[in-house]
């Protein structure tokens, strides 16, 4: 199952290389990927999480989806500290593309740089990035 | 994200694919099959492959392969190519260029071989026909399609009496694949179908056709040769009879979970057939070009051979990782998958001919993380 349409709702940030964080208090955060990165790559048979207590640095690669032909890096939008890893996606990594804003999260932060979210963009911002590219 | 892990090697189909992503602008110089409108209508994938324009997926790839797995799916191939052959001195020459015995096809009878260089290294991995006493087709893979013809057409210049044509342009080439892939032909298209490893001419759409009884998935069915003008009739004629259109993705997991080889990935001119356990499809006896390094390679062994393996536990194998035993480097994976038969990690390594026995327990190195791996027999996938 995928969701048919573009989605990009309003109270995520969004990163260029087609990530997105949900800022939870002052210092945490969920990580995911966004609806065109999980449409690009296609049906997602396998993701490969990141330990907890692992450091991860805004723009490095931090984990890796699979779908069938093609793997992918996934980008830290923000710094931080994993503190917890989806683990339901172990086996049912579908959820990245039927539910990519909610049961397909993979990643809680506690964000060692909150300020990193100004460089974020917003949901308006994000789309006119896709329709620019 | 969607960006490739820099130390990773991965099948040239995934980098297209990914590449997909990037601006949809098409490429100059790309080709297109008589079916790109309607691959285009039905919201196909199209990534660049081997120099064309091709469906990667329409609706999903595990979709698709469950399609072919149980029911009838269809594959544009028309992308591959196609040589004919004739001429009085066209066994002699076939005998010479192809590693099979070629005096074994009847009229009507198809062949698989290799085509050989003087080192016995595989140039390419073909299908021939014999269309009549002294008449056949060669369908060549689309990447190597110009090279073979050069080769041939040199080496047929110097054997004489044969003729050497390029005829990719009078064929559009439809895969038709499936439990229900036969039935549904000979329902829509009002045809009879040869038996299997057989070719006959039939006329589909009141042209001249070719119906071949082989494939590429592992499962019955027919791989149609028709005048590229009625392609999209009879593609159309198929999607209302409930055959299922199919990409490259598809054709890729289907292929390696019955161990086919892809020329490139797993066939290269730096391997020879006995390696990659073609031994079966070469006689030396017929002195074909390589015959005599292939007669070296099988009386002698080979350093390397062709296994096929599947992952066990998570992780998927990628074309370029390195094989390990005992945590030492003992082969290279040359095709690797998620098999959505199976749901595991699965693909063929050239491997340390001592590891080639089935239930070898070895490790493959996925982008630095060590997978346990088990070589298997072939082929990975059986009908249950």
């Amino acid at each position: 199952m995928t969701l048919a349409e573009p989605t990009y709702p309003d109270d995520l940030l969004y990163h260029d290389q087609h990530d997105w964080a949900r800022l939870d208090g002052d210092d945490h955060a969920v990580f995911g990927i966004t609806w065109y990165a999980q449409d690009s790559l296609g049906e997602v048979v396998f993701y490969d999480p990141p330990e907890v207590g692992a450091t991860i640095s805004k723009d490095s690669s931090y984990a890796e989806v699979e779908s069938v032909k093609a793997v992918s890096d996934v980008i830290a939008p923000m710094s931080g500290e994993i503190v917890e890893v989806n683990d339901a996606l172990e086996d049912t990594p579908e959820k990245i593309n039927g539910d990519p804003y909610g049961e397909g999260w993979l990643v809680r932060v506690k964000l060692s740089h909150p300020s990193e979210a100004d460089q974020l963009l917003g949901a308006a911002e994000y789309r006119k990035l896709l329709e620019n590219s | 994200m969607i960006s490739l892990p820099e130390r990773s090697a991965i099948s040239r189909l995934s980098l297209a694919q990914l590449s997909n992503t990037l601006p949809r602008v098409a490429e100059p110089g790309l080709r297109r099959t008589p079916l790109y409108e309607q691959h285009a209508e039905l919201g196909a994938r199209l990534v660049p492959f081997a120099g064309w324009e091709m469906p990667v997926q329409y609706e999903g790839i595990r979709e698709e392969h469950a399609a072919v797995r149980t029911h009838a799916g269809m594959f544009d191939v028309s992308h591959m190519g196609e040589v004919e052959v004739e001429g009085p001195g066209a066994l002699a020459f076939l005998q010479r260029a192809l590693s099979n015995d070629v005096a074994k096809v009847e009229v009507g009878g198809a062949q698989y071989s290799c085509l050989c260089n003087e080192d016995g290294g595989v140039l390419d991995d073909l299908f021939l026909y014999r269309l009549g006493g002294d008449r056949y087709l060669i369908v060549t893979n689309s990447a190597n399609h110009e090279a073979d013809l050069a080769w041939l057409g040199r080496w047929s210049r110097q054997l004489g009496d044969v003729a050497v044509r390029d005829v990719a342009d009078r064929y559009a080439m439809l895969a038709v694949q499936g439990p229900h892939a036969r039935d549904t032909v000979t329902r829509t298209l009002g045809i009879e179908l040869p038996p299997r490893m057989r070719v006959a001419t039939a006329r589909i759409g009141n042209r001249p056709a070719l119906i071949c009884g082989t494939g590429y998935t592992g499962e019955d069915g027919v791989e149609l040769l028709i005048d590229p003008e009625i392609a999209p009739a009879i593609w159309a004629e198929l999607l209302d009879a409930g055959v299922v259109p199919c990409g490259l993705g598809g054709r890729d997991t289907l292929r390696l979970e019955v161990c086919f080889h892809l020329h490139g990935n797993d066939l290269t001119p730096e391997r020879n057939p006995i390696e990659a356990g073609l031994g079966w499809c070469c006689a030396e006896e017929t002195g074909f070009i390589g015959a005599d390094a292939v007669a070296r390679a099988r009386r002698e062994g080979t350093a390397e051979t062709l296994v096929p393996f599947t992952i066990e536990g998570a992780g998927i194998p990628r074309q370029g990782n390195p094989v390990l035993a005992g945590g030492e480097e003992a082969g290279s994976v040359t095709s690797g998958t998620f098999s959505p038969s199976l749901e595991v990690g699965i693909g063929m390594a050239y491997v340390r001919t001592d590891l080639a026995e089935p239930g070898t327990a070895v490790e493959i190195d996925v982008r630095g993380k060590r997978r346990p791996a088990r070589i298997a027999s072939k082929p990975l996938y059986r009908k249950g």
